[in-house]
């Protein structure tokens, strides 16, 4: 049986009628086109379906759209203010901590939400908290390189 | 369609250019100035040229647009290896326009000029080279053009971002876009202007960050599932459980009973379409089906005694001397074989593809490596004529070889034609791990001797399914014989029975395994020898290029290797991929209780002649040496016949961020050689330089990869009694 949600999706409130057992990951992909979100596991077991519900990690492949009413959500999409990119972003790129760029969204908003519960990760800390994120193409050094000169120019991720 | 029914890909197949006339393309991409080149990559020209429309000695072209951009446009196609940057660098350096003026098409089979392919680290050494040779030739044509304009001779003009001026007055000047305005002009390269000389570089050779990555740390790059199109169905299609099963029933009464389902039954396929992509895996997870599985002969308990058997004829891949006398030299002998199992691509991306038909003429975007191939597979599927389809290349979420065949275009195109609706089928991980072409299981047997003053002076090298790339010994061995059974690791035609699924090209095809096998064997012969692995190297080598990879490895390296077993953990490994030289050394530790290997470091100093990007000459072979730790470590694909075992990451372990050594890379420059492939040669040393580590570490000799937890203590055990 289909219900109405209503949650805010990058910022702005959105409404959806949806039967509450499908998975966020394809109503992001589906219903709202919203196509950063990734699948490539479908299981839980790679990462690149990650998004923000109230700043936490959630596997969106895992995650029924009921469990987002009244919530907040994040996609990569929500990240860059008004074509400004998030010096996470911007530190992505000058470290060229990406190859086909698949996993990236899922690693930035892993990152993401890492630095905004602890803005100085140390070294095991990064790892441990993406840990769950898979790069085929390998990029894992950059990528810690890329959060750690993050965690260096921002002093706490909330402006 | 029939699963037997889909060819699988080998590079060499003839395949339908189907390129659009010359006409339609000026129409498609309006005005400015072209530059047709050809491109001497032997497999970049159809055997059979047609000679229908569009030339077909001529397969990439420049445009200088009246904007002012420059758009380069390839048959290649990206997929995380770089070369969106580093052949926009080529084009701008050699045309004098600033980077950031670049735009890069490509893998578009209705805009770019047939390709066979992007694989086998091709695209700079042989795209390159003809790439420059057309900016610089699109150079000398604005010049002319310029001087018309500014009517001043050539050689009192300069040029500079884009911009021609006369030398003696900067006010009087002309650029590429107003000269390109409202003009169709066609040169073909036939006297070729110099290219410069690397030396007078400025953006050739600079470290340059991706210009790709805006698009892809935003979500905004495109892969071929994020295609949306009006009335797009997603496809699921049932699966028969093994390779070779058959339907004995189906029941899609429960599926059926989902709103908007569409259902089809195309020959022995059934599929389940519906506009959400959940919506259809819960119709697919419905149908209730039986299948017969065919009795199974092999698993990856039996299967390289099962490679032997079917073993016949090998073909000589290199040959010297005499092995009698060789064999009559030598004072001590060594004989070993090394093994490695299956392994999957396991891109991040699964393959995908969209397709769409109006009337007569399709459209599609698909997550391919071969994007030309996929247009002549369409059209014969649709029954249309090639240049009616146009396959478009989105950015692609990995390879490796991988996405070179393309089933999952047929089957979308198909059930778009059976449905009357644009198709989407994006395969599960399931699927991705059942239709995936891995990299063959193989075995190598080595005998090899020394003389009384360590010289290798014989090497007999039997290769069984691997393939048989980098199996020629370039140490110095005046007697050796080199035999490959087993026709590209038994893919194609008379191979196809060896294994109970299909296998192909995984990034360094062969060469993982060859060099794995040597480079252990080199050990082997090293401690036989009394000297340290990196001694008995240098003293067997002759290549120049060779020792001077080892020794700038060894120098970055800093650390001073011991006759093996030593306990310090240091091995090296050399590979030769088709022209590009690299050394690799590391150091790992081993739990001797867990059987886990910790890869501390890893020193790879590679030379790849020329290099472009530096940076992205880094990346790779640090890609390359991370993914490589995955099928050294862990990845073997477990089966039973044709039924695949491991569906999923949770069984299938792939490398993360806690596997991670401190990894550092040495360029060694030599930029008189032509730029040569980067995008593999440095995984092809992961076997064989962890192998060697492993062993200095603990004194035993993993002779097969994966090297698990298990096969570690399995081997300690051995050694203990």
């Amino acid at each position: 049986m289909e219900k109405t949600f209503r949650f805010k999706l990058n910022g702005k409130t959105v409404r959806l009628s949806s039967s509450p057992e499908r998975m966020l990951l394809w109503v992001l992909r589906s219903d709202f086109e919203l196509t950063g979100t990734k699948y490539s596991c479908g299981e839980g077991f790679c990462g690149a379906c990650t998004v923000l519900v109230n700043n936490e990690t959630v596997l969106s492949c895992q995650y029924p759209v009921q469990n987002v009413n009244g919530k907040e959500v994040m996609t990569i999409e929500g990240l860059a203010k008004n074509g400004n990119l998030h010096p996470l972003q911007t530190a992505f790129m000058q470290h060229n901590a990406l190859q086909c760029g698949f996993c990236t969204p899922g690693m930035i908003l892993g990152a993401y939400s890492l630095l905004l519960k602890n803005p100085q990760p140390s070294y095991r800390e990064i790892v441990e908290a993406l840990e769950g994120n898979l790069c085929r193409c390998s990029s894992y050094n950059r990528i810690i390189e890329a959060i750690q000169t993050t965690a260096r120019t921002m002093k706490g991720l909330r402006s | 369609m029939k699963d037997d029914e889909y060819k699988l890909f080998e590079p060499g197949i003839d395949m339908d250019p189907g390129t659009i006339d010359r006409r339609e393309f000026f129409k498609l991409m309006g005005g400015g100035i072209f530059i047709l080149f050809s491109v001497g990559d032997p497999f970049a020209l159809p055997r059979e040229r047609r000679r229908r429309g569009y030339p077909q000695d001529f397969n990439a072209y420049l445009r200088i647009g009246e904007d002012g951009r420059v758009t380069c446009f390839s048959g290649k196609i990206e997929m995380g290896q770089g070369i969106h940057t580093s052949l926009a660098q080529m084009l701008a350096e050699e045309l004098d326009v600033p980077l950031n003026t670049v735009d890069m098409v490509m893998g578009d089979t209705a805009l770019c000029p047939w390709d066979a392919g992007t694989f086998g680290s091709r695209s700079t050494k042989y795209f390159g080279p003809p790439l420059r040779q057309a900016a610089a030739e699109a150079r000398a044509v604005l010049i002319q053009l310029a001087a018309e304009h500014l009517r001043t001779p050539r050689e009192k003009l300069k040029v500079k971002d884009g911009m021609i001026s006369v030398k003696s007055n900067q006010k009087k000047k002309v650029s590429y876009a107003q000269l390109a305005k409202g003009k169709i002009i066609e040169r073909h390269l036939e006297k070729k202007p110099p290219i410069k000389h690397y030396s007078k570089h400025a953006i050739s050779g600079k470290p340059t960050n991706r210009l790709d990555s805006r698009q892809k740390v935003t979500g905004e790059a495109k892969f071929a599932g994020d295609i949306r199109l009006p009335g797009m169905l997603h496809a699921r299609i049932l699966r028969p459980p093994s390779h070779g099963a058959k339907l004995k029933s189906v029941d899609t009464s429960a599926a059926q009973k989902i709103k908007d389902i569409q259902i089809i039954q195309d020959e022995d396929k059934i599929a389940v379409l519906h506009k959400h992509r959940d919506v259809a895996d819960k119709a697919l997870g419905l149908i209730k089906a039986q299948f017969e599985p065919p009795e199974y002969k092999v698993d990856n308990k039996t299967i390289f005694k099962h490679l032997k058997d079917s073993a016949s004829g090998g073909q000589s891949v290199a040959e010297a001397g005499n092995l009698d006398e060789g064999k009559s030299l030598a004072s001590q002998t060594f004989e070993k074989a090394y093994f490695n199992h299956y392994v999957a691509h396991a891109p991040s991306e699964n393959h995908t593809a969209v397709v769409k038909i109006e009337g007569d003429k399709a459209t599609v975007w698909a997550s391919t490596q071969a994007p030309f191939r996929a247009q002549g597979e369409i059209a014969g599927v649709l029954g249309f004529s090639p240049q009616n389809v146009r396959v478009i290349t989105p950015f692609v979420g990995c390879g490796f070889g991988g996405k070179n065949s393309g089933r999952q275009i047929v089957e979308a195109a198909r059930l778009a034609k059976l449905s009357g609706k644009p198709v989407q089928v994006a395969w599960s991980r399931k699927e991705e791990f059942f239709y995936d072409t891995f990299r063959p299981a193989a075995v190598i047997e080595i005998r090899s001797g020394l003389n009384s003053s360590n010289q290798i002076v014989f090497w007999e090298y039997h290769n069984y399914f691997a393939g048989s790339r980098s199996s020629q010994p370039f140490y110095n061995i005046p007697h050796h014989q080199v035999l490959s059974y087993g026709r590209r690791g038994g893919r194609g035609s008379g191979g196809v029975s060896v294994h109970p699924f299909g296998v192909g090209a995984w990034r360094g095809p062969g060469s993982n395994t060859n060099v794995f096998a040597i480079e252990s064997h080199i050990d082997v012969m090293a401690e036989g020898a009394g000297m340290d692995p990196l001694e008995f190297r240098m003293k067997n080598l002759t290549d120049k290029r060779m020792q001077r990879v080892l020794t700038a490895a060894a120098e970055k390296f800093g650390r001073s290797f011991s006759k093996a077993p030593s306990g310090k953990g240091y091995g090296i490994a050399c590979t030769d991929y088709l022209g590009t030289y690299l050394a690799t050394m590391a150091e790992v530790k081993v739990d001797e209780k867990k059987g886990e290997i910790r890869v501390e470091r890893v020193v790879c100093a590679q030379d790849t002649g020329e290099v472009i990007n530096p940076e992205g000459t880094r990346m790779q072979i640090e890609g390359c040496i991370i993914m490589g730790l995955g099928y050294v470590l862990t990845e073997e694909i477990r089966f039973k016949g044709g039924r695949i075992l491991d569906e999923n990451f949770d069984t299938y372990e792939t490398p993360r961020f806690s596997w991670l050594p401190k990894i550092e890379t040495v360029l060694v420059d030599n930029p008189e050689m032509a730029p040569q492939g980067c995008g593999e040669p440095a995984i092809t040393s992961v076997g064989g330089v962890i192998a060697n580590a492993v062993y200095d570490a603990i004194g035993v000799r993993m002779l097969m990869l994966p090297m698990t937890p298990a096969r570690i203590k399995e081997a300690l055990k051995i050694k203990e009694k």
